[in-house]
């Protein structure tokens, strides 16, 4: 860790350049941070609260659970019901509401739900105990698709026929895309609306697989600038001073810009791509907010179906709602989640706070949507560390 | 059907909305009303006037042996600083062993001799006990608990009510050794760091301080499960005062840092089992300070204050605060369950 990155003294002239610039501009500027770790990471070093007035940070696509359909949900959440069956997930998974309950419930009822660290401890676990079945929950976006590629491979070598995923990855410039594509339309329709994002805080860990080249459409296809950065925050500041100067800049000059050098190329991470291809291809994919977008999601190409839990536990009857509780139940949460904006939330269309919701039915203890439920969620970050200067 | 999930037990909101909803619901008395460490009970009919403080604590921890300590010493320490905590001066233990059938023999001789050489160290006697063993997966290996007593050290008054703004808010040590080492012993060896518990009795050294200091010293508390941040929660609801942590001045070990960040955790949330919160009075921070130094507590620091209404804080009200190490103020909170490894 390099600590120059938290430089206390260096972020202060970062904040005082900003907001130099925003004085000579006349107008606060509007930037999404794409990525769930970044949003985190403004919310906890007060970053947000020192630009308070001058650059207001949205939040944008780029938290893996809380982009996850409310189907995909309550299918997962449905595999640990199964008898004999074991559910492996990353930890952030657990508290996400679906049709009656969460995972972290169905575990307190008994159901068998792991927490792990790497794709790989799921195959391993497999491995073990041969005679159970074990469904590895692959959520996440470019940059745990090669662990899961991984895993498919290792569980292929070793032979096991116990170990399968359930497919939900998903993949980051596809969901830009679609997040940008409506907002052209009624600019150029000038229909009004809410006010555009200027410019797209890219996110870094994604970055280091899929290259900076992968963002380029942004400057190309809709003239706005992004800028690849770290999770420091004087990674942070420099990327928001960045995309300020290109807003005052005239028109026709916006680039996508790596200021992560240490961690990422302009092609990513060729090796971890490769693995990616081999074993997971593009589908369409259900993002919740955005809807279904064309090829925006990843899933077992056809030679390694057999790995596909969706599948094989469908194919088997095994997720009849007679059979699962989870399915069957009341739909009352669901219900809850009609007046839950989370969508709104990850669009950029409101921020966190002005969800009717926020604070009142949906808290991180009894969270409607997912956006307040993991830890990287916009409104979880807003209600975590930034509850009080909303309240004031 | 509601249940309980493994959120109610990590020292977060649904544990204090467990504790109050079922357990002060139950059993409410002005003792035990205080949740607070120990309890303090009024002398008895005897010679002696002095009060006692009394606690309990279970120890579940996995792994049972972890670098810098086991949970035999785990469950000395963690009773004795409860006591220490309150103000007393810790001198018995009860201790009770649930065991896992098949458990081995020699890891609970093991353990019992590092409780021996932990209770020597504290200055208590383990003066009752009891055995169960439970069938093969009804716990897991082995669960302790302990009882501690201990008699209240003469003048000594610890309350929230006395934290005044302008007290100062001391740490003894660096924070998040325990929690990171025990979370980097279950990844396995091959995670490679050498973080070491901070597995330590408080009693000496915090009863030399409220000797030397008297009323000086506010309120104590070991910020154990919930980490130094739930500590200063704890304390601006209880004080009702504005409590700003300053970022930049809590020791934190560069292990720890990075072990931190390689499992997506916060240290300001990591327990620790050798450390105590103390608030004092402006004008006895010094000589705290000292006397932790000449403890050989060389890393005891200033890690916050409570903000008087005339400062940039006056306008935030009472609660939990941090000032980041960029100057952003942003609220503290207690976490809603279990500290999540994310996904990216």
């Amino acid at each position: 860790m390099n600590k120059d990155f938290r430089d206390p003294e260096l972020a202060g002239g970062l904040v005082k350049a900003i907001r130099r610039d925003i004085n000579d501009l006349g107008r606060p500027v509007r930037l999404m941070e794409v990525c769930g770790t970044h949003t985190v990471a403004i919310s906890r070093s007060g970053i947000r609260n020192l630009l308070d007035g001058v650059v207001e940070l949205r939040s944008g696509p780029g938290c893996p659970v809380c982009v996850t359909s409310q189907e995909d949900i309550d299918h997962m959440i449905s595999l640990a019901y199964l008898p004999n069956t074991t559910v492996l997930t990353y930890g952030d998974m657990l508290r996400v509401p679906g049709a009656t309950g969460t995972l972290e419930e169905a575990r307190a009822a008994g159901g068998d739900v792991r927490v792990l660290y790497s794709a790989l401890d799921g195959v391993r676990a497999a491995g073990a105990e041969p005679s159970r079945q074990f469904v590895f929950l692959a959520v996440g976006f470019e940059t745990t698709a090669p662990g899961t590629a991984l895993a498919v491979k290792e569980a292929a070598r070793r032979g096991l026929d116990n170990f399968t995923l359930h497919p939900a990855h998903k993949t980051i410039p596809a969901a830009l895309r679609a997040l940008l594509a409506p907002a052209r339309s009624q600019a150029s329709t000038g229909s009004g609306g809410p006010p555009a994002i200027e410019g797209f805080i890219l996110p870094g860990h994604v970055s280091a697989v899929i290259g900076r080249k992968a963002y380029d459409f942004l400057a190309a296809d809709f003239g706005l600038p992004g800028v690849i950065t770290g999770f420091e925050p004087v990674d942070i500041l420099l990327a928001v001073r960045e995309l300020v100067r290109s807003v005052m800049a005239r028109a026709g000059g916006k680039r996508v810009v790596n200021l992560y050098p240490r961690v990422v190329r302009e092609d990513g991470n060729a090796r971890a791509q490769a693995l990616t291809r081999e074993v997971l291809e593009p589908c369409p994919s259900a993002w919740r907010g955005l809807g279904t977008i064309p090829d925006s999601g990843l899933t077992l190409r056809e030679e390694w179906r057999a790995f596909n839990a969706v599948k094989r536990f469908a194919g088997a009857g095994g997720l009849q709602s007679s059979l699962h509780p989870a399915l069957g139940g009341s739909r009352s949460r669901a219900a809850g989640i009609s007046a839950c904006r989370c969508g709104d939330v990850l669009r950029g269309l409101i921020a966190a706070p002005e969800c009717p919701l926020f604070g009142r039915g949906c808290t991180p203890i009894s969270p409607v949507g997912p956006c307040m439920v993991s830890s990287e969620g916009s409104c979880a970050a807003h209600y975590a560390h930034e509850r009080r200067r909303h309240a004031r | 059907m509601k249940r309980i999930t493994l959120g109610h037990g990590a020292g977060g909101t649904l544990t204090s909305d467990l504790v109050r909803q079922v357990f002060l619901h139950h059993f409410m008395n002005p003792y035990l009303e205080a949740l607070s460490d120990s309890a303090v009970l009024p002398p008895g009919d005897g010679d002696s006037a002095t009060s006692l403080a009394v606690t309990t604590d279970a120890f579940v921890v996995t792994p049972i042996f972890f670098p810098g300590g086991d949970i035999g010493e785990l469950a000395v320490f963690g009773t004795v600083n409860d006591l220490a905590v309150a103000g007393a001066r810790p001198a018995y233990l009860t201790a009770s062993f649930i065991i896992e059938e098949g458990f081995a023999y020699a890891d609970l001789d093991r353990v019992a001799a590092s409780m021996a050489r932990a209770a020597r160290r504290a200055g208590v006697q383990v003066v009752a006990g009891d055995t169960k063993v439970v069938e093969r997966g009804s716990c897991d290996g082995l669960f302790i608990v302990t009882s501690g007593v201990g008699r209240l050290i003469p003048g000594v008054s610890l309350s929230s009510a006395r934290v005044l703004p302008g007290d100062c808010l001391v740490i003894n040590g660096a924070v998040g050794q325990h929690g990171a080492a025990i979370m980097c012993a279950r990844q396995g060896e091959d995670f490679g760091t050498s973080i070491r518990s901070d597995c330590s009795p408080l009693a000496g050294v915090l009863e030399t301080l409220l000797v030397e200091l008297g009323e000086g010293i506010k309120w104590l508390r070991d910020p154990t499960r919930g980490g130094l941040a739930t500590t200063v929660v704890e304390l601006a609801e209880s004080a009702g005062q504005c409590v700003v942590l300053e970022e930049e001045a809590v020791p934190i070990p560069d292990d720890v840092c990075g072990a931190c960040e390689m499992l997506g955790l916060d240290p300001l949330y990591l327990a620790n089992e050798g450390k105590v919160l103390i608030v004092a009075a402006p004008e006895a921070t010094p000589r705290l300070l000292a006397l932790l130094s000449e403890a050989g507590q060389d890393q005891a620091a200033v890690v916050g204050q409570v903000a008087t209404s005339q400062g940039m804080m006056g306008s935030w009200g009472a609660g939990a605060y941090l000032r980041t190490r960029l100057g952003g103020t942003k609220t503290l909170d207690r976490l809603t369950g279990h500290q999540m490894p994310r996904i990216c």
